[in-house]
């Protein structure tokens, strides 16, 4: 299971990184399956995503939730609620 | 349907004229632009640097026209948002709308901004004296998507 993860606005500053290639276990299946992994990095990565967090996940450059499943190859987005306009 | 994301300004009367163009059927239209105010919070403004998905914020825009397409008859539609670096005073975003009378082109012109608002992947961030900040969504926007939900 691999997958390309980007980070945006504060999120990529605060975990100082922008993107990154994920293998994981087939078992990790959902979005809320990669947070707790992410999470498990610990410091910055616990903080940041923590549920408590207002950030926003996005998967193939859709807007997802923690319950969108996840497959081989996908691209996930994590960021901050967004400010345009 | 026209959707475009860019660093170059934009000229409110060249878009218009483009969308106006060979349709007598249009009947009205309404416009919006979002202009790059000099003080946010309190603090003097220099300059907003606005940071996108790219991948994701042309589909993201088109997905909201196609919804706003759903809801009111509209002849046209056209939306541009810019990125990158920006000034006070500087437009930031057109919506404008064309249907054949005001009332759908008012109401999907700012149900397209309220979306915008609230499901568009653009980031903004702002140097003050203080230093460099990124602008906190507000919970008004949130709302104000909200609301087109109950009707």
């Amino acid at each position: 299971m691999a997958l390309t993860v980007l980070y945006f606005a504060r999120l990529r500053e605060t975990l100082g990184v922008a993107r990154e290639e994920i293998a994981l276990t087939p078992q990790v299946s959902s979005v809320a399956m990669l947070l707790d992994h992410l999470r498990g990095r610990g410091g910055d990565w616990q903080a940041a995503l923590a549920p408590s967090q207002p950030f926003r996940v996005a998967v193939n450059q859709d807007m997802a939730n923690v319950a969108t499943a996840l497959r081989d190859g996908d691209e996930v987005a994590l960021f901050p609620p967004v400010t345009g306009g | 349907m026209t959707v475009r994301v860019q660093e170059a300004d934009f000229d409110l009367s060249s878009e218009i004229a483009a969308m106006r163009r060979g349709r007598p059927e249009i009947g009205a239209i309404a416009a919006f632009i979002g202009l790059v105010r000099d003080v946010n919070a309190g603090e003097a403004v220099a300059e907003l640097m606005l940071e996108h998905y790219p991948a994701m914020t042309q589909k993201a825009l088109e997905a909201i026209v196609a919804q706003t397409k759903q809801q009111w008859k509209l002849d046209a539609v056209r939306v541009i948002h810019r990125v990158g670096r920006l000034r006070p005073s500087d437009q930031i975003v057109l919506v404008a709308v064309a249907g054949s009378h005001r009332g759908e082109a008012f109401q999907a012109c700012e149900f397209i901004m309220d979306y915008l608002k609230t499901q568009a992947p653009f980031w903004k961030q702002e140097q003050t004296p203080a230093g460099t900040r990124w602008v906190e969504a507000r919970a008004s926007d949130a709302l104000a998507a909200e609301r087109w939900k109950k009707t």
